[in-house]
């Protein structure tokens, strides 16, 4: 127990994204509204986000915005910049990509979702079986 | 269906655990993300490209590519929402109010129309009388978000800002216009036509800027060669960054517009929330 | 020009932003627009093909920065091959597609079109690029058309069907992400060259593992492997003929490519076949996939549907070639990738012509089908023949390097599933082509208007010679097979 504690501590937040993650899956598999569905999916894929967010943090570092630019971008003022200054803008701009990815999905699928209900009526998964098997 | 989603879930989560075992510390500066192209980044983005915002250097230069095909992802989900919910049928019921006494009409015939004018004005079948004050204040707020929003795409190279979060914030105001108001009132200003263009129009921008690097002589996207057609070669790289970020806020507001009121009217494009 | 591999990609993009603009302007023009884009795209895949094999891999950088810091675009052998297929399949498909277009989705052909670029663009890019995220944003372009494209389809079912398609779609593609996440994390790099030179240093770490296992599931779940595979046949049965016949043949062709390009260029086999011990496991899983894709195949009763089985077990004879560990087994998964194509793609004609004068194909539908379409029905034969691995046509050969490998390796059970799953195919075509041929035609039978006499009807001339070339090149590909071997993949698997 004391060998984990410290492991936990110094990871949490890989720790707390899985089981945000989960959480999300859960949903996805288990409930029976599909918009509860949808919700779910989206936990899931926030729960992503999170995790790679993480990557880029860097302890004693600000946001990737270069100081001593600022005011006038000419010359670039040669003050040396630090890498341990600023933390890693990647991860960033990789999460902006599947935000935007995640947003035009549960789009869709709200779309999707309104069709069915549209022609259904309803969007409890059971109740939408019967309808299918009715036929 | 719920003990075996709870096993899937826990085999899952045990199998993402055991790969946490052997990661860096959070925020360890020395770990290998962290270093291994984190630091060229840092270190050369600037010189690079004359853009102080690292985000965007890399989002819109380094990988531009990327982001060119998020902006098509999100003209994908504007399109596919318009196809799947966009109805050009009549409604068949409508509603009616009479200004001066307050009364509502419900016309069940489609093919009565009565003339909206001085007497006669549109209504919602879920009306609720609109609040004058809600009403005065999204009027006068509704100018700042959108300048607000010019700001954060035309400051994003130098704050946090860009494309994305400002054609999100200018598409947000007019969902706003739509809530206040009506879905009609925001129909009635912008035609569904014109989002459909201007979102289209959007990636454009982008996609154009990109391939007519290949004609001036460089490989796709590589702004540097459009020196000659600038009127400061020196930041020639972050002006077209600039560009690209216009084409995707102008995408990204239209796409949002076109979302909303498909969604909210379920096609109908007549009333919403 | 040197461009040749970012206009792949970009050119059907371009178009289809164009016929998006075209479609609220003159919706006419947007037909012609695709048919360019498309053009310029399989001309360029074309051309990028000789150089490669002419000079060896084509490194295209983009936006001109250097590999690990910029996305680049990596083509070899393997890649300019399926570049190739993959352009070419949408061309010919686009021009097939004019009438049945017209016919589904009339008032709205030029978003259709659109939809349509859009989806090969992502699965052009998702092919030619050599960058693990890059590839991640393209599957998604790929799934978000084909979510809205099996909703337009059946107007029905269509819309529930593709809700499920994007619950599965999002865990497949997340899943991968994430793996991606962990490579990343662990290499600090996202280019797959760059990831692949730091991978050996790390070979016992439970990071990397978690992250190739994450990537496997991702892939599989996108490309419908046995357990993974409950949302591909009502997907692709639900959607717009015009796109069915091309989202069969290639979507999971393309995802079976990225997964042999996972395990050759990113981890590679050292890394697989000897730190790892899933070899085997996975073989199993692919043999159970033929086996349970056949079984299911034979139980179904609409034409449609039971191709979209047929295209599941397929699945199952890649998997398990790119898993034997050696390289005829991997030969017959790369050949089989190409072969598959062209077979599902003349196969998807066929029922598209059936589905354009017929509208609906349940076995029951097809009575006397030979004497009403001829030229159709004899596409129908080749490209079953070459499904159940008939020796002049290309299946066989596929087939054989696959048999092979596995004999070589000793996965007996694997070599016994592929033999057992050809006479499978054979009785259920077998079956079709009894309906078809000996039982007569069915009077007054859904339809008003009953035919006395057999009248040939046949599907318009532009599908039809489209069914009749790519039926004609299912036995030249055939008989060029130790050509494409000896000159694409054995080079590229050295």
């Amino acid at each position: 127990m004391t060998d984990l504690l410290p492991l936990i501590v110094a990871k949490y937040n890989y720790w707390l994204y899985v089981i945000l993650m989960m959480i999300g899956l859960y949903a996805m598999i288990a409930k029976n509204n599909l918009i509860k569905k949808l919700v779910g999916m989206n936990i899931f894929q926030t729960a992503i986000i999170l995790f790679y967010v993480s990557i880029g943090y860097k302890k004693d570092a600000t946001i990737p915005i270069i100081q001593s630019a600022h005011g006038g971008g000419h010359g670039a003022h040669e003050a040396a910049i630090h890498a341990a200054d600023y933390i890693n803008p990647l991860p960033h701009v990789l999460m902006l990509t599947a935000i935007v990815v995640s947003v035009a999905t549960f789009g869709v699928a709200m779309a999707l979702a309104v069709r069915v209900y549209q022609r259904y009526q309803t969007l409890e998964e059971d109740e939408l079986r019967m309808r299918l098997s009715e036929k | 269906m719920r003990v075996l989603a709870f096993i899937i879930v826990c085999l899952t989560g045990a199998l993402l655990l055991y790969g946490t075992g052997e990661f860096p510390d959070w925020g360890d500066p020395q770990s290998p993300a962290s270093v291994h192209l984190s630091n060229v980044y840092i270190e050369k983005a600037l010189e690079q490209t004359q853009v102080p915002n690292l985000v965007t250097a890399v989002l819109a230069d380094y990988r531009g590519f990327d982001t060119m095909f998020e902006t098509a992802v999100v003209f994908c989900a504007g399109l596919a929402c318009f196809l799947l919910l966009r109805d050009f049928r009549e409604k068949k019921e409508r509603y009616y109010r009479h200004t001066p006494t307050g009364v509502i009409l419900h016309v069940k015939d489609s093919k009565k129309i009565i003339k909206v004018g001085k007497e006669f004005a549109h209504m919602d079948k879920n009306w609720v009388p609109s609040d004058l004050i809600i009403k005065s204040v999204c009027r006068i707020l509704i100018p700042f978000i959108q300048i607000y929003a010019l700001y954060v795409v035309a400051h994003g190279d130098f704050s946090p800002g860009g494309g994305f979060q400002g054609g999100v914030i200018f598409g947000s105001s007019l969902i706003l216009l739509a809530i206040s108001y009506d879905l009609k009132t925001l129909v009635r200003r912008i035609k569904e036509k014109v989002l459909g263009i201007w979102a289209a129009v959007g990636v454009l921008i982008y996609v154009g800027i990109a391939a007519i690097c290949m004609p001036m002589g460089g490989n796709f996207l590589d702004y540097s060669v459009l020196a000659p057609l600038v009127w400061d070669p020196h930041h020639v790289r972050a002006l077209g960054m600039l560009g690209v970020e216009i084409g995707v806020g102008i995408a990204v507001t239209a796409v949002m517009a076109i979302i909303y009121i498909n969604i909210v009217s379920e096609g109908r494009h007549e009333e919403g929330l | 020009m040197d461009n040749y591999p970012a206009l792949i990609v970009v050119a059907p993009l371009l178009a289809a932003l164009f016929a998006g603009i075209a479609a609220w302007i003159e919706e006419r023009l947007s037909y012609p627009i695709a048919v360019i884009g498309l053009a310029i795209s399989t001309f360029s895949a074309i051309m990028t093909l000789m150089t490669v094999i002419a000079s060896g891999t084509i490194h295209y950088r983009m936006a001109g920065w250097a590999p690990p810091m910029g996305i680049e675009y990596r083509i070899d052998l393997l890649n300019a091959m399926v570049l190739l297929l993959v352009s070419g399949i949408a061309f010919l498909n686009l021009i097939a597609s004019y009438k049945s277009v017209e016919q589904e989705t009339s008032d709205r052909a030029g978003s259709f079109y659109t939809i349509y670029l859009l989806f090969v663009t992502g699965l052009l890019g998702v092919t030619a690029t050599g960058d693990l995220f890059n590839l991640y944003v393209l599957i998604e372009i790929t799934s978000l058309t084909s979510y809205a494209m099996v909703a337009l389809g059946d107007k029905d079912r269509g819309p529930l069907a593709s809700l499920n398609y994007v619950f599965i779609g999002v865990i497949g593609a997340s899943f991968y992400l994430l793996g991606v996440g962990y490579l990343y994390l662990i290499t600090g790099s996202l280019n797959m060259m760059d990831v692949a030179g730091i991978l050996p240093a790390l070979k016992g770490s439970s990071t990397v593992l978690v992250a190739f296992i994450l990537c496997m599931i991702g892939v599989w779940i996108k490309m419908a492997l046995f357990p993974m595979h409950v949302w591909l046949p009502n997907a692709y049965s639900y959607s717009p003929v015009a796109f069915a016949r091309m989202v069969a043949p290639l979507m999971t062709k393309v995802m079976v490519y990225v997964m042999i390009r996972l395990m050759v260029t990113v981890f590679g086999f050292e890394y697989i076949f000897e730190t790892l011990n899933i070899a085997d496991a996975v073989v199993w899983l692919a043999t159970l996939a033929i086996l349970a894709g056949g079984v299911m195949a034979l139980a179904q009763k609409n034409l449609k549907k039971m191709l979209t089985y047929i295209i599941v077990c397929e699945i199952g004879y890649m998997v398990g070639g790119a898993w034997m560990g050696n390289q005829l087994g991997m030969t017959g998964a790369i050949l089989h990738i190409l072969n598959d194509a062209i077979m599902t793609f003349a196969l998807f004609l066929a029922v598209g012509n059936m589905v354009y004068k017929l509208k609906k194909v349940d076995l029951t539908d097809l009575k006397g089908l030979f004497g009403k379409m001829p030229w159709t029905m004899t596409g129908f034969v080749l490209a079953a023949f070459s499904i159940i691995g008939v020796p002049p046509t290309c299946g066989f050969f596929s087939k054989w390097y696959l048999i092979l490998g596995a004999l070589e390796k000793g996965a007996y059970h694997f070599a016994a599933a592929l033999i057992i799953s050809s006479l499978i195919c054979a009785v259920l075509f077998f079956k079709v082509f009894e309906i078809c041929f000996f039982e007569p035609m069915s009077e007054g039978h859904g339809h008003g208007e009953s035919h006395s006499q057999v009248a040939i009807e046949e599907a318009p001339i532009s599908m039809l010679i489209i069914t009749g070339f790519v039926s004609l090149s299912l036995i030249v590909v055939g008989l060029y097979s130790g050509t494409i071997v000896n000159t694409i993949i054995l080079p590229f698997l050295k």
